[in-house]
C-alpha cells in the first residue's frame, strides 16, 4: 500500500492522497546537517531530521531551542525534597509524637537522609516521564514508519524530513530542492 | 493419632454429658462413678493407646474446666473463676464478697523441701494459681528489712518455691491410678487395700512397710502414729536424700544428745562457714541469706562495725564461698584439718596437728577475729562434713559462747524425728533380705533412683511381695511397683509441715488436684479404715486437738489466713558440749594422682533430682558456673592440667564397685586434688525434660561416705560431651562493670569505690536533655547483698511467661531469661593466683536507659519511652529486625528466633500469668519493670483518686503511687534485698534513697556511652581484714 | 600507518561502521535459538535459584532461627550479603553516570551491561532486608501510610533510611537503564524478523523514531539523570554505613564508614564488572568495543579505590588507638586480630589490599586472566571485609558475659549461593534478549572515529559493509 502510494509520487500522478511530506535521505552527517541549514535558510520551518544517533550540530541547523525540561525536573526535586522532610516532621511531631532516645521530636539532622533520598527520586522520576512525554511518546503510528527504508533511520541512516504542514511545502519544488542539496533519494510520505 | 483424637472427643462429649447438671458436692462420687463407665475406659484407652503419656496434649480447656470439677461446683459465678476446690479457704488478702474476675487474690500456703516447710504466698488468677512468692509471716520467707509504706508485701523465696508452680502444671505429671502398669482406678485401690489392711490387721502389721521421706507434717505423723498403734509389727522408715544425719551424729558427739541448730546471721559479726553455703543451700537457706544481708547493708554512714565479715572455707566455690569476703580453698581432708587447726588455736584440746596445706596465718586470723568478737560470732559447718568437724565445730561455738539465748546459735530439739536415715535405709533393706517385707508402701519419695549404689536398693525392692508407690511421677520407682498412686502437689493438697524452727505453716489447696492426685494422708486413711475423711477434715481435726476448741474456729481461720500456726516453734534447748571430742586419724590428702575425692552435692537446680523435669530449673544458668541442662564434674584448673582434661571430656570414675562416667568443666576457685558433681541427674524416668540429662551421682554414692567418696579412681574415656553455659567468657577484661572495694577504702571515701576508669563526660548532646518529671521509676541493685542465688531470674520467668527453649537453643545463644546473674571472676594483688580468683555476681536487666540507645534505631517504633521512664516494648508492633539488640551495649533483649511459645500442653497455658503477652516468633522482648504491676498500682493510685504534687507532675494520668505499692518480680524474691525499685521522684523512695547522691557509692553500668541507665548498682564492698588485705581492689577491674 | 601503542589503547577497533556495529551487538539478541551454551549456563544458575527458593521456603516456614545468629550476634550472612549486593551495584551506576559526567568515552561499550549488573546486585541486596525480619510478613511496618494504629515509621532508624535509599537507587537505576535503553529497543524493532519480538520490541521503544527533537531533550533528560544519580550512588552505600555507623557497638561506630564503604562498594562493583565482562567479551566476540584500554582503566580505578579502603583500614585502627577507647582497642586489637575469627580479618587484609598491588603492574591489568583473578579475588575479599565488621564486631562487644560466637548454618549458605543463582538468572536473560552494549552510542564513536580518520586524512568512504556483515557471522 505504502509502495504504491510512493510509486505514485514518481509518476507525478494523482495528488488526491493528501502528502505528509518528503523524506530525504543524505549520505553523512555532514551533508544531513548542511541540507538542514539550508532548508532553514530556504524558510521551511516545519521540518525535521532522524538520525540513529544524536548529532548535535541538528539542533542549531534545524533551530531546536533549549528545552524547558530541566525546568520542571528542578520543580520536581523541590516538591520532592519538601514533601520528604514534611511527611517526617508531620507523622513525628504532629500526628503521632513519641519520645525516642531521649531525642526531640523534631530531631532535624536524622530526617535529613531521607529527605535527600525523596529529592532525588521524585527528580529522577520528573527527568524521564517529562522526556517522554515532551517528546509525545509513546506514538506507536507515525506516517514516517510507512516508508519502507525509514527503519534504516535506527540503525545507519540520516534523513530529513519536510512535512506538507509547511507553508512554504510544494510536492515537486520542494523534492527538487532537497535533492539538489545532494540527497541520495527523496521519499514521497502518505499519512 | 487422629482417630484417637477423634474417638477422644466423642468420649468427651460423653464425659460431659454424665457430668451435666452435677452439683460440685456430687462431684466427686459423680467421678468415681464416671471411672466405672464405658465411655470413660474408652476414652482412658485410646488416649493412652496413641501412646502419648501427655494426656493433656489434646485435652481442651473446656474439658480441662470441666474435669476439673470446680466449675461446676462455682458454675453460677462470671465465667473464669472456676477451679476453686470446694472446700472453703481463706484468701491472704482481704477477700471480695465475689471473686472478682480478674483480680488475682493471694493464698498463704507451704511448700516442703527436704522435709521443712517454707511459707509460700501464692496468686491465684480466676482460681488458676500462677505465682508463687514467700510468705512474710512465715519464718523461713521473711519479708524486706523495712516494712513498706503500702502496697502487697511479699515475703523472699527460693528458686525451688518459685519453680514449684510449673510442678504443678507439668503435663508429665502421673495422671491415674495403675496396677501393673495398666489403668486402674482408687476405688479399686482402695477396696484391694482395705482388704489388706484386714490381712495384715491380723498379723499386727507384721511384714507391713512404710518408706516416706523427712516427715515434719503433725498432721502426717499423728496418721502414722495411729497406724503404728493400729499395727505395732509395721515398720515406719524415713530416707531423704538430703538428710540431717551428720548434724545429728555431730550433736550426739558434742553433746551426747541430738540438737538441731538454729543459726541467727543478723546476730553476727564474724562468720565462719566451713563448707557450708548456707546462703542458698538448705529449706533454712533464704532466711539465713536474709538475716546474713542484714548484717552487710552497706550505706552512705555506716560504721566500722555495723558490716558483718564473712570468712568461707570450701572446697566447691558455692554462691556463699563467691559472696565472701575472705575465702580459702581447701580438699575435704584439708578442711577437716582446718577445723583441727583453727580449733586448736582457740584452746581446745586436739592433739598435735601439723598446718600442712592449709595457709597458717588465715587461721591465725581468723581465730583472732573470732576470739575478739566472742558472743558475736558464727561458726557453721555444711552436712557435707563428718560427724567429728560438726562436733569440733560446736565445741569452737561453745568456747566462744556463741551459743545460747539471744546469741547467733541457739539449739532446738530436732524438729524431724532425730533418727539416723542412713541406718533406718539399711535396716530396710536388710529386713528385705529376711524377706520380713511383705507390703512395701513408698509415700513419696523416689528410693529406686536416689538411694545409695551400695545398698543395689532397686535389686532389693524387687523382691517385696507387694508394692506400693505415692508419687508425683511414674518415676523410677512406680515402674517397679505394683500399684502406683498418682501424688496431688502441695498446691492441689491440704497439710501442714514444720519449717526448720519448728513453726508450723498449714498447706491448703489452691486448685483442685489437676490429675485427681491423692495425698499420704489420703492413703494412711485407707489402712486406717476411716476411706471418707478428706484432706481438709484430716488437718482440721488434728489442729482441733491441738487449739483449744472454743477459740478454735477463730484460730483456724487466722491460721489459715496467716499460713503459720502461731506459737508452734521449737523451745529453745540448754545443751553443753563434752570436755573433749574423739577425734579420727586425719586422712591424707591425695591418695594418687590418677584419684581424687568426688564431693556429692544437692543440685542448685534441680536439688536431689526431684525438680529434674521443671524445665525453668533444668535451663536456670547454675550460680557460678553457669551451666544449664547438665551436671558435671567441676574441677579446678590446676587439677584439670594433672589429670589433662578439658572442659567436656567424660572421665570414668571408679570407687570400688561402683563406676560412673561423666563430662568435666572447669571451674577456677575449685579445692585442688578434688571434684564436685552435683545430685540429681542421670534420671532415667523423670519425664520430658528430665530424662537421660546428665550423669548419676548416686551410682557413686554409699551409705559410708554419703557425701565424699574418697580416692575415687580418674580414667578417660576418650569421648566428650556437650556442656553448654549461657556464659561463656567469665573475665571482666579490665573493665569496670562491677566496682567495688574494702569497707576501709568507703569509710574513708565512699565514692573512691565506684569511680570509672573513664571520666564520665556525659551529656554531651545535639538535643536538649529530655525533663523527666512525674513518676519515674528506677531500680537499683546492691551488688554487696547479691548472693547469685538465681530466685530474681526464675521469679522474673514466672511472673513474664518466660519460655523455655532446651539444651540446643542455649548451646547457640539463645536463652530467654530477662534478667541474667552475671559472673566474673576476678584477681588482685590480694588474690594473684588464677587457679583461685574472687568471684563476682552482677544481675543485669533492662537498663531502661534515658536515651536508649535501642529506640533509637528500631525502624518501626517497636520500642519506645513511656512518660514515667520506661523503656518499652511494643511486641504487635515489633517486625524483629534485631537492630535494637544490636545496639543494646547490655545485651539484655532476648529474640523469639523460633516459635518458643508454642503450647506443649493446655496445663501450661493455664499457668501463664494473664497480664502479660505470650510473645510469638520473630519477636523481641526485654525486662519491662513489671509493667503489668505498675499498671494494677495505677489503677489502685486513681481509684484512691489522691495526687500529690511533690511527686507528680499533677498531670491527669499521673496519680501518685506510693512506695511499695509496685514491687517487681525479682525484687519480690530476692532474699537479701538486694533490689530495689520505685520512683525515683518521689524523694523518700527507697529508691530514691539508694540513688546518688544520697549513696557515693551508687553507679550507673558504661554510663560513658551516655545512655543514662535507670538501673543503677550499688558498688560491691568487702570487709577484708586488714591482715589479710593487700593492696586496694583498684587494680583487678 | 597506524601506531601499534595507539591501537591496541583506543576504545573502539577501528574499520567498523555503523552497521557494524549495529549487527554485532544485536546479533545474539535477535538469533531464533542460542547456542547450547547459554542454556548451560542459564540452567546452572536457574538451578541455584531453586536452591534459593528452598531455603527461603524453609525460612518462613521455621523462623530466622534456621540460621546462626542469636544474641549478640543478631544479624548474620543476611546483613553481610545485603551490604556486599549493594556494594556490587554501585559500579553500574558509576560508569553510566559519573564517567558519562566525566565524559569518559570508555564507558561507552560497558556501561549498559554495568547497569544492568546494577539492577541485578540491587535485587538480590533487596531480598535481605525483608528475608531477615523476624517477622517478614510485617515488613510493611516500615513504610509511610495510615495504619489502623495510627504508627508511622520512626525516622531516626538508619534502617528506614535504608528502605528509602534503596528503593530510590533501584528506581532511578531502572528508569535510568530504561531510558539508555529506548533507541536501542527501536533499533531491535526494526531488526528483528519475527513478528512478536517485533511488537514487544515495539512496545519498549515507544514509537522511537530518532527525531533530531527527541534526540535534543533525551540528552538534557540523561544528562540530568546521571547528575542525579551521582550524589545518589554516593548517598545510598553512606545511608547503608549508618546502619553500622550509628550505633554504639565499638568496630561499628566508625565515623569513617561512609566515605570509605562508597569506595569499598565502587571497588567490588568493579571487580564484579571484570568478573562479568571479561568472559563476554571472549565469548561474544566484543573483543573491538572491550578493548584493553577499558581493562586498563577499570584495573586502575580498583586500584584507586582499593587504595582508599586500605587507608579506611588503617584510620580505624589509628582512631581506635588514638582515641584510647577501650572497647574500640579491644575489637580491633584483640578481637578482630587474634580473636576467633582473626582468620577473617587477615584474609580479609590480604585479599583487598595486599594482592590488588599486582594493579600496579601494566601487564596484569591488560593479562585478561590474571586481571580476572584479581578481580574474582576482590569480590570475596570484600565479601570478607563485611563478614568482619558484621560479625567480630558483634561477637565480642560491651559486657564479656555476654559474648558468644556465631557459625553459620546451611540455610545461611544456600541463601547465599541462592542469590548467586538469582543474579546470574537475571543477567543471562538480559543477555539474551537485550543489547549488551549501548548500540546508538558505539555510533557515536565510529562518526567520531570517522571524523577522526578524516583528520588523519585516511578515506572517509564508508568502510564496505560486508566486512561488518561477516564478521558479525562469523560472531554468530
Amino acid at each position: 500500500m505504502n509502495q504504491t502510494h510512493a510509486d505514485n509520487a514518481h509518476a507525478g500522478g494523482d495528488q488526491a492522497v493528501t502528502l505528509y511530506g518528503l523524506l530525504a535521505e543524505y549520505q553523512d552527517a555532514e551533508a544531513l546537517v548542511a541540507a538542514a541549514r539550508r532548508c532553514r535558510e530556504a524558510g521551511y520551518t516545519a521540518m525535521d531530521a532522524f538520525s540513529p544517533y544524536p548529532i548535535e550540530a541538528l539542533d542549531e541547523a534545524l533551530g531546536i531551542g533549549r528545552t524547558r525540561l530541566p525546568l520542571f525536573v528542578a520543580v520536581a526535586a523541590v516538591v520532592g525534597g519538601l514533601g520528604g522532610y514534611f511527611l517526617q516532621y508531620y507523622t513525628a511531631v504532629i500526628d503521632y509524637p513519641w519520645m525516642i532516645g531521649g531525642k526531640p521530636l523534631h530531631s532535624w539532622p536524622m530526617f535529613l537522609p531521607i529527605t535527600f533520598e525523596c529529592t532525588i527520586l521524585v527528580a529522577g522520576l520528573a527527568a524521564a516521564v517529562t522526556m517522554i512525554a515532551l517528546n509525545k511518546l509513546p506514538e506507536p503510528y507515525h506516517p514516517l514508519f510507512n516508508v519502507p527504508e525509514f527503519e534504516r533511520a535506527s540503525q545507519d541512516r540520516l534523513f530529513l524530513c519536510i512535512e506538507a504542514s509547511d507553508p512554504k511545502f510544494d510536492a515537486v519544488k520542494t523534492s527538487a530542492f532537497l535533492t539538489e542539496l545532494g540527497a541520495r533519494e527523496v521519499t514521497h510520505v502518505y499519512p | 493419632m487422629s482417630q484417637a483424637q477423634l474417638d477422644q472427643s466423642v468420649d468427651l462429649e460423653a464425659l460431659r454429658a454424665k457430668l451435666a447438671g452435677k452439683q460440685g458436692r456430687q462431684y466427686w462420687r459423680s467421678l468415681e462413678e464416671l471411672a466405672q463407665t464405658p465411655e470413660f475406659r474408652a476414652y482412658v484407652d485410646n488416649e493412652f493407646a496413641a501412646g502419648a503419656p501427655e494426656w493433656d496434649d489434646r485435652f481442651s480447656r473446656r474439658s480441662f474446666l470441666q474435669i476439673m470439677g470446680a466449675s461446676l461446683a462455682l458454675a453460677g459465678l462470671s465465667a473464669g473463676c472456676t477451679r476453686q476446690p470446694e472446700e472453703k479457704i481463706v484468701p491472704y488478702v482481704k477477700q471480695p464478697e465475689y471473686v472478682v474476675p480478674g483480680k488475682p487474690m493471694y493464698f498463704a500456703t507451704s511448700d516442703v523441701l527436704a522435709g521443712y516447710g517454707r511459707g509460700l504466698l501464692v496468686q491465684s488468677n480466676d482460681g488458676r494459681p500462677t505465682k508463687i512468692d514467700g510468705n512474710p509471716d512465715h519464718p523461713a520467707s521473711p519479708g524486706p528489712f523495712a516494712p513498706q509504706k503500702a502496697g502487697m508485701t511479699f515475703g523472699a523465696a527460693d528458686i525451688y518455691a518459685i519453680a514449684s508452680i510449673l510442678g504443678m502444671y507439668d503435663p508429665d505429671r502421673s495422671q491415674a491410678v495403675k496396677y501393673l502398669g495398666e489403668y486402674n482406678t482408687w476405688t479399686a485401690f482402695t477396696t484391694v487395700m482395705s482388704n489388706a489392711a484386714e490381712k495384715i490387721g491380723t498379723q499386727q502389721g507384721q511384714g507391713l512397710y512404710l518408706l516416706t521421706e523427712t516427715v515434719t507434717s503433725p498432721t502426717l505423723i499423728a496418721q502414722m502414729q495411729a497406724l503404728l498403734a493400729k499395727y505395732p509389727k509395721a515398720v515406719w522408715t524415713q530416707h531423704e536424700p538430703v538428710n540431717r544425719d551428720q548434724s545429728r551424729q555431730g550433736a550426739m558427739l558434742a553433746f551426747g544428745e541430738d540438737a538441731q541448730a538454729v543459726y541467727h546471721f543478723d546476730r553476727a559479726a564474724r562468720i565462719v562457714a566451713v563448707d557450708s553455703d548456707f546462703v542458698t543451700t538448705g529449706p533454712a537457706s533464704v532466711r539465713q541469706a536474709h538475716d546474713f544481708a542484714a548484717g552487710r547493708r552497706v550505706r552512705a554512714g555506716i560504721a566500722a562495725g555495723e558490716m558483718n565479715r564473712l570468712y568461707a572455707v570450701e572446697s566447691t566455690l558455692t554462691s556463699t564461698g563467691a559472696t565472701a569476703d575472705h575465702r580459702l580453698a581447701l580438699s575435704p581432708a584439708e578442711i577437716d584439718r582446718f577445723v583441727r587447726l583453727l580449733a586448736a588455736k582457740l584452746g581446745i584440746s586436739v592433739g598435735q596437728v601439723e598446718p600442712g596445706a592449709v595457709d597458717a596465718e588465715f587461721v591465725e586470723v581468723v581465730a583472732q577475729d573470732l576470739a575478739e568478737h566472742a558472743g558475736r560470732g558464727l561458726v557453721i559447718t555444711g552436712e557435707g562434713q563428718p560427724a567429728h568437724v560438726h562436733a569440733l565445730v560446736h565445741a569452737i561455738n561453745e568456747k566462744l559462747g556463741n551459743h545460747g539465748p539471744n546469741r547467733p546459735i541457739e539449739f532446738i530439739e530436732p524438729v524431724a524425728a532425730s533418727l539416723d536415715q542412713g541406718q533406718s535405709l539399711r535396716d530396710l533393706v536388710k529386713a528385705i533380705d529376711q524377706n520380713l517385707v511383705e507390703t512395701l508402701i513408698v509415700l513419696g519419695g523416689n528410693p529406686v533412683y536416689n538411694a545409695p549404689a551400695d545398698l543395689s536398693f532397686k535389686a532389693h525392692y524387687e523382691k517385696v511381695q507387694t508394692r506400693i508407690h505415692l508419687g508425683l511421677y511414674e518415676d523410677e520407682t512406680a515402674a517397679l511397683s505394683h500399684w502406683h498412686i498418682p501424688q496431688a502437689h502441695l498446691l492441689e493438697s491440704w497439710s501442714d509441715a514444720r519449717s526448720v524452727d519448728g513453726t508450723v505453716g498449714i498447706i491448703q489447696p489452691l486448685i483442685a488436684p489437676l490429675y485427681n492426685g491423692k495425698t499420704a494422708h489420703d492413703l494412711l486413711t485407707v489402712l486406717l479404715g476411716e476411706g471418707g475423711r478428706n484432706g481438709q477434715r484430716l488437718v482440721q481435726d488434728y489442729w482441733k486437738t491441738q487449739i483449744s476448741g472454743a477459740e478454735f474456729e477463730k484460730a483456724w481461720r487466722k491460721a489459715l489466713h496467716d499460713g503459720v500456726v502461731p506459737g508452734t516453734q521449737r523451745a529453745a534447748k540448754a545443751v553443753t558440749a563434752k570436755a573433749a571430742v574423739d577425734l579420727p586419724r586425719l586422712s591424707a590428702a591425695r591418695a594418687a594422682n590418677d584419684q581424687v575425692d568426688i564431693i556429692l552435692r544437692p543440685d542448685p537446680s534441680v536439688w536431689d533430682g526431684r525438680f529434674a523435669n521443671n524445665g525453668w530449673l533444668q535451663e536456670l544458668p547454675r550460680p557460678i558456673t553457669k551451666l544449664t541442662w547438665d551436671n558435671a564434674l567441676l574441677v579446678s584448673p590446676a587439677t584439670a592440667r594433672d589429670l589433662g582434661a578439658k572442659n567436656g571430656d567424660v572421665l570414668d570414675l571408679t570407687s570400688g564397685a561402683y563406676r560412673l562416667a561423666a563430662p568435666v568443666f572447669i571451674t577456677p576457685g575449685h579445692a585442688d586434688g578434688c571434684m564436685t558433681l552435683h545430685l540429681g541427674y542421670g534420671r532415667m524416668r523423670a519425664g520430658h525434660v528430665g530424662t537421660n540429662v546428665g550423669a548419676n551421682a548416686y551410682a557413686l554414692r554409699q551409705t559410708d561416705q554419703p557425701w565424699v567418696v574418697r580416692d575415687v579412681k580418674v580414667a578417660h574415656t576418650g569421648r566428650t560431651h556437650q556442656l553448654v553455659d549461657s556464659q561463656k567468657h567469665h573475665s571482666m577484661e579490665n573493665r569496670d562493670l562491677v566496682r567495688g572495694g574494702t569497707l576501709d577504702e568507703f569509710l574513708h571515701n565512699p565514692a573512691s569505690i565506684a569511680k570509672s576508669h573513664h571520666e564520665d563526660n556525659l551529656h554531651l548532646s545535639l538535643y536538649e536533655p529530655y525533663k523527666f518529671t512525674g513518676t519515674q521509676w528506677a531500680m537499683t541493685i546492691d551488688l554487696t547483698a547479691c548472693i547469685g542465688c538465681n530466685a530474681c531470674t526464675i521469679a522474673c520467668q514466672s511472673e513474664n511467661n518466660i519460655p523455655v527453649v532446651g539444651k540446643a537453643q542455649v548451646a547457640v545463644g539463645r536463652e530467654m531469661h530477662w534478667i541474667r546473674v552475671d559472673h566474673y571472676y576476678s584477681n588482685d594483688a590480694n588474690h594473684p593466683d588464677p587457679n583461685q580468683p574472687e568471684s563476682e555476681f552482677q544481675p543485669v536487666t533492662c537498663m531502661h536507659c534515658e536515651n536508649a540507645p535501642c529506640e533509637v534505631v528500631c525502624p518501626v517504633g517497636a520500642t519506645q519511652h513511656s512518660d514515667d521512664g520506661l523503656n518499652d516494648m511494643v511486641y504487635n508492633r515489633c517486625i524483629g529486625t534485631r537492630y535494637c539488640s544490636n545496639n543494646c551495649p547490655y545485651k539484655v533483649r532476648r529474640f523469639n528466633f523460633l516459635e518458643y511459645q508454642r503450647p506443649v500442653a493446655e496445663s501450661l497455658q493455664l499457668m501463664q500469668n494473664p497480664n502479660v503477652t505470650v510473645r510469638m516468633r520473630g519477636v523481641m522482648e526485654k525486662c519491662t519493670y513489671c509493667v503489668q504491676r505498675i499498671s494494677a498500682a495505677r489503677i489502685g493510685a486513681k481509684k484512691r483518686g489522691i495526687t500529690d504534687p511533690s511527686i507528680s507532675a499533677g498531670g491527669d494520668e499521673d496519680y501518685n503511687i506510693l512506695d511499695g505499692e509496685v514491687v517487681t518480680a525479682c525484687q519480690a524474691a530476692c532474699p537479701t534485698q538486694a533490689i530495689i525499685f520505685g520512683n525515683m521522684n518521689d524523694p523518700s523512695s527507697q529508691v530514691a534513697q539508694s540513688r546518688l547522691p544520697h549513696q557515693p557509692h551508687n553507679y550507673g553500668m558504661l554510663t560513658e556511652l551516655n545512655t543514662r541507665p535507670r538501673t543503677t548498682y550499688l558498688a560491691r564492698v568487702r570487709n577484708v581484714h586488714p591482715k589479710l588485705a593487700a593492696a586496694t581492689h583498684e587494680e583487678h577491674y | 600507518m597506524e601506531m601499534p601503542k595507539r591501537s591496541r589503547m583506543q576504545v573502539l577497533k577501528h574499520g567498523h561502521d555503523f552497521e557494524s556495529v549495529t549487527h554485532i551487538v544485536s546479533a545474539f539478541p535477535l538469533t531464533k535459538r542460542p547456542p547450547r551454551g547459554w542454556f548451560l549456563a542459564f540452567g546452572a544458575a536457574f538451578s541455584l535459584m531453586l536452591v534459593l527458593m528452598y531455603s527461603v521456603g524453609v525460612l518462613f516456614l521455621k523462623g530466622v532461627g534456621v540460621w546462626g545468629i542469636n544474641i549478640p550476634v543478631a544479624w548474620g550472612f543476611a546483613i553481610i550479603n545485603f551490604v556486599w549486593w549493594i556494594g556490587i551495584g554501585h559500579a553500574g551506576t558509576l560508569i553510566s553516570a559519573i564517567l558519562f559526567l566525566f565524559r569518559q568515552d570508555w564507558r561507552t561499550s560497558i556501561n549498559r551491561f554495568a547497569e544492568a549488573m546494577t539492577l541485578f546486585a540491587v535485587a538480590c541486596a533487596g531480598l535481605f532486608p525483608l528475608l531477615h525480619l523476624g517477622r517478614p510478613q510485617k515488613f510493611y511496618y516500615i513504610m509511610p501510610y495510615p495504619d489502623t494504629l495510627g504508627l508511622w515509621p520512626q525516622w531516626r532508624s538508619p534502617l528506614v533510611w535504608d528502605v528509602f535509599a534503596v528503593s530510590t537507587y533501584g528506581t532511578i537505576s531502572l528508569v535510568f537503564w530504561y531510558v539508555g535503553l529506548i533507541p536501542d529497543v527501536a533499533t531491535m524493532r526494526d531488526r528483528a524478523s519475527n513478528r512478536l519480538v517485533k511488537t514487544i520490541y515495539g512496545i519498549m521503544a515507544m514509537g522511537w523514531r530518532g527525531s533530531a527533537r527527541h534526540w535534543h531533550r533525551y540528552q538534557t533528560a540523561y544528562l540530568l539523570l546521571a547528575g542525579l544519580a551521582t550524589p545518589l550512588v554516593v548517598s545510598v552505600h553512606t545511608v547503608v554505613s549508618f546502619d553500622f555507623a550509628v550505633s554504639n557497638l565499638p568496630g561499628w561506630h566508625t565515623t569513617i564508614f561512609p566515605p570509605y564503604f562508597v569506595a569499598g562498594a565502587v571497588y567490588s562493583g568493579f571487580a564484579m564488572v571484570i568478573t562479568l565482562v571479561l568472559p563476554v567479551r571472549a565469548i561474544f566476540g566484543f573483543k573491538d568495543f572491550i578493548t584493553e584500554k577499558h581493562m586498563n582503566n577499570m584495573a586502575k580505578v580498583m586500584l584507586a579505590t582499593g587504595l582508599i579502603v586500605a587507608y579506611g583500614y588503617i584510620m580505624e585502627l589509628f582512631m581506635a588507638w588514638y582515641s584510647a577507647n577501650p572497647y574500640e582497642q579491644a575489637v580491633f586489637f584483640q578481637t578482630r586480630w587474634q580473636g576467633p575469627y582473626a582468620w577473617s580479618y587477615w584474609s580479609l587484609i590480604a585479599c583487598n589490599i595486599i594482592i590488588p598491588q599486582l594493579l600496579w603492574f601494566r601487564w596484569v591489568r591488560l593479562n585478561p586472566y590474571v586481571l580476572w583473578i584479581v578481580a574474582i579475588i576482590i569480590n570475596i575479599g570484600m565479601w570478607l571485609e563485611r563478614f568482619v565488621i558484621v560479625i567480630t564486631s558483634q561477637h565480642r562487644d560491651f559486657l564479656p558475659s555476654s559474648w558468644d560466637s556465631y557459625w553459620p548454618t546451611v540455610y545461611d549458605y544456600t541463601l547465599f549461593l541462592g542469590t548467586l543463582g538469582l543474579f546470574f538468572s537475571l543477567l543471562f536473560l538480559f543477555i539474551r534478549v537485550l543489547p549488551m552494549i549501548s548500540i546508538f552510542e558505539l555510533r557515536e564513536l565510529v562518526a567520531h572515529h570517522t571524523q577522526e580518520e578524516a583528520w588523519h586524512g585516511a578515506n572517509t568512504g564508508e568502510v564496505p559493509p560486508g566486512t561488518g556483515a561477516a564478521r558479525g557471522e562469523t560472531e554468530t
